[in-house]
Parts: structure tokens; C-alpha cells; sequence
């Protein structure tokens, strides 16, 4: 019997199955990936996640269809000892793998460098974030300490909330620290994700896109109780907001005045042991 | 490989006077100085810190600087009753000394200070084994707890500490998973040598890691650490005295990780047999090369970071206090300079024992030999430039994230390298499916998902969602427990019955086998869905609608547990109760360790060989002729 052409035959089942895979990932799983539409940031994410996950997809069927090819059909026969070719490379195909996955590689860094810098992608841009996307921002102090956020909204007095509502289409500008020890906020359907760290201001940029219930999480472990620093956030609309943050304004006007004053950070006393 | 260039006869057997053999230094005498170091050191630390001389010693940090201290006493105890100052003291005081310790005692030899590298690789190995259990026995209680989405089984703070002991063990005591066992065992055989460089600093890792990795379990003692293993500030600066076993552990871990890769480095570049050129040297030897220039690099830095957290710790200076002029984002940058080569460090030598196991049972030559070595060095080389992205989010220097982005994602060019190579071998190749041969072809799919999930880490954008959530943890899952323990298993079925002269029963390491790959991917492929869901890492809690899956991952970590159970009982039983014998040369390999005999002789070669090609001579010229069995070597 003749020896089939293994090259044709694998190469014809790979492109046959990414053909086949690749669009109905897209198509499938594309829409239920996270983080959904809660905002400008999370819909990117969502375009991203589907972006690589569709680069992904061929590569993994490569070697797969590879490995499981490889393994049906390049076999030592029962109690045989049999010796493959001595081959030792191919100088041409190694090329074209450095080439190919070269510009795969490179590509990607420059589409997710393209896709940071459009908007900010909702991750935490340090003091001074390069992008600062245009148009009129409301300001959000997120304060982390063990084991809770609260928010301070400057332009509203000062007054701090143990609770976030944000009004919709409005472009939000979140300053995360921390009083304590690090934490990360991490508003899941907003797609925002930034480390609370003390004496740093670290600024994100978010616009949520309609009116929802969000979950708010901590993300970078922070004591016994990092699992419990959980919590929901609301966006509501222009009018809703401003309607709550008036009431919240009444509610702890005692409270605001015995803060500190609003600053971006808050040096906090050296953490003692508490023993 | 017949040319004699010298020889050289094997001792005689030595046996001392039984009085002598227990006052001697041993470990019975080494416990015992141990305990009494550890006990001093704890006097003096509560003298120097109580007193009025050292105001800076605040009262709530006294006992920190006396377990410090009894920790760093009781090392030296135990090292002194090992017998490690002999030799240094000997020299001092003008007298002869052995140089090579223990070498020709019986059984005796693996419990004390021996200075030949096929002991100290059997130590290494059960040593390694018997903390990778104590750290698998914690990740079976991470998900007992896991099985509720509320503590209920085990107290938060005692959860961390499990979770934190999981880590630091897996990451500090199985980073020489592959180079502790194997490396010591097999480099100086598969490059012509009769020994190590530095036989004694070799043995020196050895029981350096040994203390370590008690000092971390002794960590239950002082309330346990809640940091996990990054052990971040100012967590770190606020926790109990259990934060001081991390420490002092993850030092000595470094110390021992610093000098193992010098010794492989001087090993392997100087001590090659004649004709042993860098292209005919064995790719599991290159592997273990890269890895060690990885550990020498990035050990100090760990160990300087560490030594500042203790100081933070206990003298309150303020290197990571932000409270002082100090910063935690220091801390952050110098861990992870150490931490990311860390994660190569775990996955390189795998690299190097799949390409080296696969060309015996393909019976092929490897494929791209010279693009493998040059995969190992990129990726050894570019992972000294990534380590900011795990802190993508953190806000530390946020104009860099593209730069780190470019060079994380870069770093996949190398990686796929290995697997070109992986691929090629694999072509038109004779495969036999044996056990090390399974474990290399897990390998190859774990590490595949463990890369390409990666991918969505590296992409800043992406890293938005899935950072600090389970989905990391899935990730760095698949590239080191489906990367390096794969390949850790490949090695122990393939290379023990080398070392031992026995074999393993091949139907429980079959069932070993698939039961731990099955069960492997059922625990960690729902983790990257539990992570895009939302849930972070390192919580004993978590929202209601992730119960179902994450009860389906827990019991799925209870079979992946219970084939180590498999796996413990096939050592036993195969190798300690019915002591299967193994064929001289069960795989038909061509490599240098398999043409000596078992057991290996203590200097290995009667005859220094001279070698006159690289080890992967399979093949028939044509492809598909060939009948004949190989025949052993030259």
C-alpha cells in the first residue's frame, strides 16, 4: 500500500475545521463573553476577547487536529521495532513558523496597544493617564480600605457614600486608593478594573452605556475578608442621579463635614500589627 | 564512546564504629542543634528587643525579630549537625579533609550530608515528593472549602493560609521539581562526568530547601500568612508572625535556587566529556542550562526583597510603607522581577524533558535541535522583560502597558519554537505510547491551553476582566502543574528505573496516567469560565450562581488528588514491596545515562567516554525500513 500524502491530508482537515470553528466561535461564543454592554469599555473588551479568541481558535486546532493525527496514525506497530526517518528539520518550514507567528505576535500587540489607548479599556491608567478621552467628566473618589469601598463625589460637597450610582451616558472619572493595603475595584459589567493602592491616585475612565444593576468586587487579595468585599452598584439615569445624590448629600451632610478634606490621596498612619 | 582518557578505581567501602556513626554528624545530631539554635535564637531575640537599646523595636514587634532570629540560628544548627562547617573548619585549622563525604556508607548515606550527585538527587527526590503532597494535601482543602459559597468548613484566615502555603510550597519548593531529582542525577552522567562541580554547595541546596520547606509548614504554628505567595505589602507588614515562615522560607529557597544554578552552570560548561561540543550537548541539558542562568539572575532579587520586608517587619524601617516615604509598588516591581522568571524557571526544564523523552519513543532524531536550544534561550532571555504585566492594572508606570504587552506577547515566538519542534519529531514517527510518553503528550495540550489562554493576559484590554480572577489562576494551572508536574511524572516513569535498577507497574501508571489528565482538565478548564464569570482568586466566598461549578471543579480536584493516590501506591507497591526489576535499558535509549550500569557506579564512568554524536541517533536514513532493534549504545 502506498504511503498517503500526510502533509495534503492533515493540512486539509486543519483549514476545513478552522473554516468551520472559527466563524461559529465567533458567531456562538463571541456575544456571551464578558464583561457584556455595560459600557463603552466593556463592549470593547467583548470585541477584544472575541478578536483573540478567534486568532486563538485555528492555533489550538493546529495542534490538536496535530496531535491527535500524529498519534492515530504515526504509530509503532504492536511489538515492533521499528525506526522513524531520520529527519532532523526543515530549514524552510521553520522559517515560515518564525515568520508567521512573528507577524501573528506582533500584530496583536499593536491591535491591543491600538485598543488601549482609543479609551483607556477601563484599566487602571496610574495618576496621570496618557488618554484622557474628551467631553465633560463627573469625578468618583473610590476608596478601598479592609473591607469596603465607599465613593466621594468632589463636586457634589465632598460626600461620602457607602454605596456607587452612576447616571448613564455620562463619562465617569474614577479615582481608585486605598487607606490601607492594596486592593483592586473591580466593576465587572462595566468593565473596569483598577488597584487601590495607598498614597496613589489611580484613574480610570468608564461611560456606561444604559441603565443597570453592576456587581463591585475586590480583586487583589487584601486580608481574611477580601472574598466578602462584595457589593452592587447601580446606573441609573441623569434625573434618578440627581435626585440620589441630593438625598445622599441631606443624609450625610454631618458626616461629610467631620472628613477630611478631599484630596486625591490620603496618607494613611503606618499600618501597626493588631496585636 | 570507547577512547580511555583515565581512570579511576572505586573506593572501598569504609565502615565506621556504630558509637561513631551516631555521635557523628548526621541528622539526629542535626534536629538536635536545630532545636537548640532555634531556641537560642529566640532568647537572644527577646533580649535585644525588650530591652531599652533598641527603640526602634517596637513592643508589638519583638517576637517577630525572635522568630526571625531562632529561625536563622536553628538553619545554621541544623546545617553545622549535618556537618556542612567541617570541611571550612578542617581547611582553617590546617588539617586534611575529605573531599567527598559519606560516599562510600551504606543506606545511611541518603539521611546525612553526601556529596554524590546520584544521593542527592534520590534525596531531592522524595524530599521534593513529600512537600508537593503536604502542598496538594492543602489544595484538597482549598476545595473542600470551595464546595460552599460562604466559609463553612475551614475560618477565613486559616483559608488564606492554606492558600498561601499551596502557593509558596508549590512555587518555592517544586521550583527544583526537575532540577533538584534530575538534574542532579542525570546532568553530570549525560555530559561524561563523575561528579558535580561543587558536590558540597549540591548537597548544601538540598537540605537548605529541606529547612525551608519545614519553616513554611511551621508557619501553622504562628497563625499562618494572609498574602498568598506573592506576599505583598503592606498586607504583609500588618500580618502575624506566621508571615515570618514565609519570609525566612522563601529566602532560603532563593539562597538554594541561586547556588543550584551555579553549580549546573560551572557543571556543564566545564565538566563535558571530550567531543561533547554545545550542538551534540543532550536538550534536556540545555534546558536545564537556561533555567539555571534564570535562577541565579532572578533568585537574589527575591532574597533582597524579602530581607527588606523583614527589616519593614521588625526595625520598622520603611522600604514599602507608604506611610514612611516608602512604597508598595517596590515591592510589587522587585518581586515580580524575580517572580515572572520564576514561572519560566518552573517551566523550562519540562521544555527540556519532553524534547529529550520524545525522540526515544518516536524513534525519530529530535527536530529542530538547534531552533529548541534557541526557543530555551529566547524565552529565558525575554523573561526578564515581562514582569509588569502582572501589574497591568495597578497603575504603576501605565504608559509602559504597551511596551509589556510587546514583549509578554513576543515571548510566544520561542515558546512556539517547542512546540514546532514537538510537532516535528511527532511526524511520520514510530510512536510507542508508554507512560513518559503519555505524560510528554499531555504536555503538549496542557501547555497549548496554558499559552493561548495566556494570550488574553498578555493583552492589556483583555487582562481587564481576567485579572486577579480565577481565570489567572486556570492559566498558570495549565503552564506549571500541566507543564511541569506532567512533565515531572514523564521524568519519574521514565528515569527511575534508571536510578533504582526497578520499575514502576505499568497498568496503575496507565490508570496514573489518564485518570490525572481526565481529571486535570475537568478541574482547570471550568476555572477560566469561573473567571470570566467574575469570580477572584483567593476568596472563600463568592456569588451563589458560580456554586454549580464550582462544586463540579471540587470534586474534580478530588479525583485528580485521588490519582496521586494511585501514583503513591504504584511507588510503594512496585518499588518497596514487590521491587519489580528493570530491563538495563527498557526504552532503547541512546543517551549517555542509559549505556552505564545500574546501579550507576559511584563515579559513573570507569572511563571518562568520548563523545562523537549528540544522543538522538533514531532513525533510518529512508524513513520507513528497519526492523532491527537498536542496538545500546557504542
Amino acid at each position: 500500500m502506498a504511503e498517503p500524502n500526510h502533509a495534503r491530508r492533515f493540512t486539509v482537515l486543519w483549514v476545513v475545521a478552522s473554516l468551520i470553528a472559527t466563524p461559529l466561535v465567533i458567531v456562538l461564543l463571541g456575544p456571551i463573553l464578558p464583561p457584556g454592554n455595560g459600557s463603552q469599555q466593556a463592549s470593547g473588551h467583548v470585541t477584544d476577547n472575541t478578536v483573540l479568541l478567534a486568532m486563538a481558535t485555528p492555533v489550538l486546532l493546529l495542534v490538536v487536529i496535530y496531535l491527535i493525527y500524529a498519534i492515530i496514525v504515526f504509530r509503532q506497530p504492536k511489538g515492533g521495532v521499528l525506526e522513524g526517518p531520520a529527519v532532523r528539520g526543515n530549514q524552510r518550514l521553520q522559517t515560515w513558523w518564525i515568520v508567521v507567528t512573528s507577524i501573528l505576535v506582533v500584530s496583536l500587540a499593536v491591535y491591543g496597544t491600538v485598543r488601549l489607548e482609543e479609551d483607556g479599556a477601563g484599566s487602571g491608567g496610574g495618576p496621570s493617564p496618557v488618554v484622557v478621552p474628551s467631553g465633560k467628566k463627573l469625578k468618583v473618589q473610590v476608596i478601598a480600605q479592609q473591607w469596603e469601598f465607599t465613593y466621594r463625589f468632589p463636586e457634589y460637597g465632598g460626600v461620602e457614600v457607602p454605596h456607587l450610582e452612576l447616571p448613564v451616558n455620562q463619562l465617569v472619572e474614577l479615582h481608585v486608593t486605598s487607606l490601607d493595603v492594596i486592593h483592586s475595584f473591580w466593576a465587572y459589567q462595566l468593565g473596569v478594573k483598577a488597584d487601590a493602592n495607598p498614597n496613589v491616585d489611580n484613574v480610570v475612565y468608564v461611560k456606561p452605556t444604559h441603565e443597570q444593576t453592576f456587581e463591585v468586587r475586590c480583586a487583589e487579595l487584601c486580608g481574611i475578608w477580601h472574598g466578602a468585599m462584595f457589593d452592587h452598584g447601580h446606573v441609573v439615569s441623569q434625573e434618578a442621579f440627581n435626585t440620589w445624590i441630593a438625598e445622599q448629600q441631606t443624609k450625610y451632610a454631618a458626616a461629610t463635614k467631620a472628613l477630611p478634606p478631599y484630596s486625591k490621596t490620603y496618607l494613611p498612619e503606618p499600618t501597626r500589627r493588631a496585636e | 564512546m570507547s577512547t580511555t582518557i583515565e581512570s579511576h578505581s572505586q573506593p572501598a567501602p569504609v565502615r565506621r564504629p556504630l558509637l561513631r556513626r551516631l555521635v557523628g554528624f548526621n541528622l539526629l545530631t542535626a534536629v538536635l542543634l536545630g532545636v537548640a539554635g532555634y531556641y537560642l535564637g529566640w532568647f537572644i531575640g527577646h533580649q535585644v528587643s525588650s530591652g531599652k537599646s533598641f527603640k526602634f523595636i517596637s513592643a508589638t514587634d519583638e517576637n517577630d525579630v525572635a522568630l526571625l532570629l531562632a529561625y536563622l540560628f536553628g538553619v545554621v544548627g541544623f546545617l553545622i549537625g549535618l556537618g556542612f562547617a567541617n570541611y571550612p573548619v578542617s581547611r582553617l585549622l590546617g588539617k586534611h579533609a575529605s573531599l567527598r563525604e559519606k560516599e562510600d556508607e551504606g543506606i545511611g548515606r541518603y539521611f546525612g550530608l553526601c556529596t554524590d550527585h546520584k544521593v542527592v538527587g534520590m534525596q531531592y527526590l522524595v524530599g521534593i515528593g513529600l512537600f508537593f503532597f503536604i502542598a496538594g494535601l492543602n489544595a484538597m482543602l482549598i476545595r473542600t472549602e470551595l464546595l460552599h459559597s460562604t466559609p463553612t468548613t475551614i475560618a477565613p484566615n486559616q483559608y488564606l493560609s492554606l492558600v498561601g502555603m499551596h502557593g509558596a510550597m508549590m512555587m518555592g519548593v517544586m521550583t527544583s521539581g526537575v532540577l533538584g531529582p534530575f538534574a542532579n542525577y542525570f546532568v553530570p552522567i549525560m555530559i561524561g562526568a563523575r561528579r558535580m562541580a561543587f558536590p558540597r554547595i549540591e548537597a548544601l541546596t538540598f537540605w537548605l530547601l529541606m529547612a525551608a520547606g519545614f519553616i513554611l509548614t511551621s508557619t501553622i504554628f504562628f497563625g499562618g500568612f494572609p498574602t498568598g505567595w506573592t506576599g505583598y505589602e503592606p498586607l504583609n507588614d500588618q500580618a502575624v508572625m506566621g508571615m515570618d515562615s514565609y519570609i525566612v522560607f522563601f529566602a532560603l529557597v532563593g539562597i538554594s535556587m541561586c547556588l543550584l544554578g551555579l553549580n549546573m552552570i560551572a557543571t556543564i560548561i566545564t565538566m563535558r566529556a571530550p567531543g561533547l561540543t554545545w550542538s551534540r550537548l543532550p536538550i534536556f541539558v540545555w534546558s536545564v542550562l537556561a533555567t539555571s542562568v534564570l535562577m541565579v539572575l532572578a533568585a537574589p532579587m527575591l532574597i533582597a526583597t524579602l530581607a527588606m520586608a523583614a527589616l519593614d517587619r521588625t526595625i520598622s524601617t520603611s522600604f514599602f510603607m507608604p506611610g514612611g516615604g516608602g512604597s508598595p509598588y517596590l515591592f510589587e516591581n522587585l518581586f515580580w522581577f524575580f517572580g515572572h522568571p520564576e514561572v519560566y524557571i518552573l517551566a523550562l526544564p519540562g521544555f527540556g524533558i519532553v524534547l529529550e523523552l520524545l525522540p526515544v519513543f518516536t524513534r525519530k532524531p529530535l527536530w529542530g535541535y538547534r531552533l529548541a536550544v534557541s526557543g530555551m534561550l529566547g524565552v529565558a532571555l525575554l523573561s526578564f522583560f515581562v514582569w509588569q504585566h502582572h501589574l497591568f492594572v495597578s497603575g504603576i508606570n501605565a504608559d509602559l502597558r504597551p511596551f509589556y504587552m510587546l514583549s509578554t506577547e513576543i515571548i510566544s515566538i520561542p515558546t512556539g519554537f517547542i512546540f514546532l519542534c514537538v510537532m516535528g519529531t511527532l511526524w511520520k514517527a514510530r510512536s510507542s505510547f508508554t507512560v513518559p510518553m503519555l505524560f510528554c503528550l499531555g504536555w503538549t495540550f496542557n501547555f497549548l491551553i496554558g499559552g493561548l489562554s495566556g494570550v488574553f493576559l498578555s493583552d492589556t484590554p483583555s487582562d481587564t476582566d481576567t485579572h486577579g480572577s480565577f481565570f489567572v489562576m486556570a492559566h498558570f494551572h495549565y503552564t506549571i502543574m500541566g507543564g511541569l508536574i506532567f512533565t515531572f511524572f514523564a521524568a519519574i516513569y521514565y528515569w527511575v528505573p534508571k536510578m533504582t535498577g526497578l520499575r514502576f507497574n505499568e497498568r496503575l501508571a496507565k490508570a496514573h496516567f489518564w485518570l490525572m489528565f481526565v481529571a486535570f482538565n475537568s478541574t482547570f478548564m471550568p476555572l477560566f469560565v469561573l473567571g470570566m464569570k467574575g469570580m477572584p482568586r483567593r476568596v472563600s466566598s463568592y456569588a451563589p450562581n458560580l456554586h454549580g461549578l464550582n462544586v463540579w471543579v471540587s470534586i474534580s480536584a478530588f479525583v485528580l488528588g485521588f490519582s496521586m493516590l494511585i501514583f503513591l501506591f504504584n511507588a510503594v507497591y512496585s518499588l518497596i514491596v514487590v521491587r519489580l526489576p528493570a530491563a538495563a535499558n527498557p526504552w532503547r535509549s541512546k543517551s549517555l545515562e542509559w549505556q552505564v550500569p545500574t546501579p550507576v557506579p559511584v563515579n559513573n564512568f570507569e572511563q571518562i567516554p568520548v563523545i562523537d554524536s549528540d544522543p538522538y541517533d533514531y532513525g533510518t536514513p529512508l524513513g520507513i525500513g528497519g526492523t532491527e532493534p537498536a542496538t545500546a549504545g557504542a
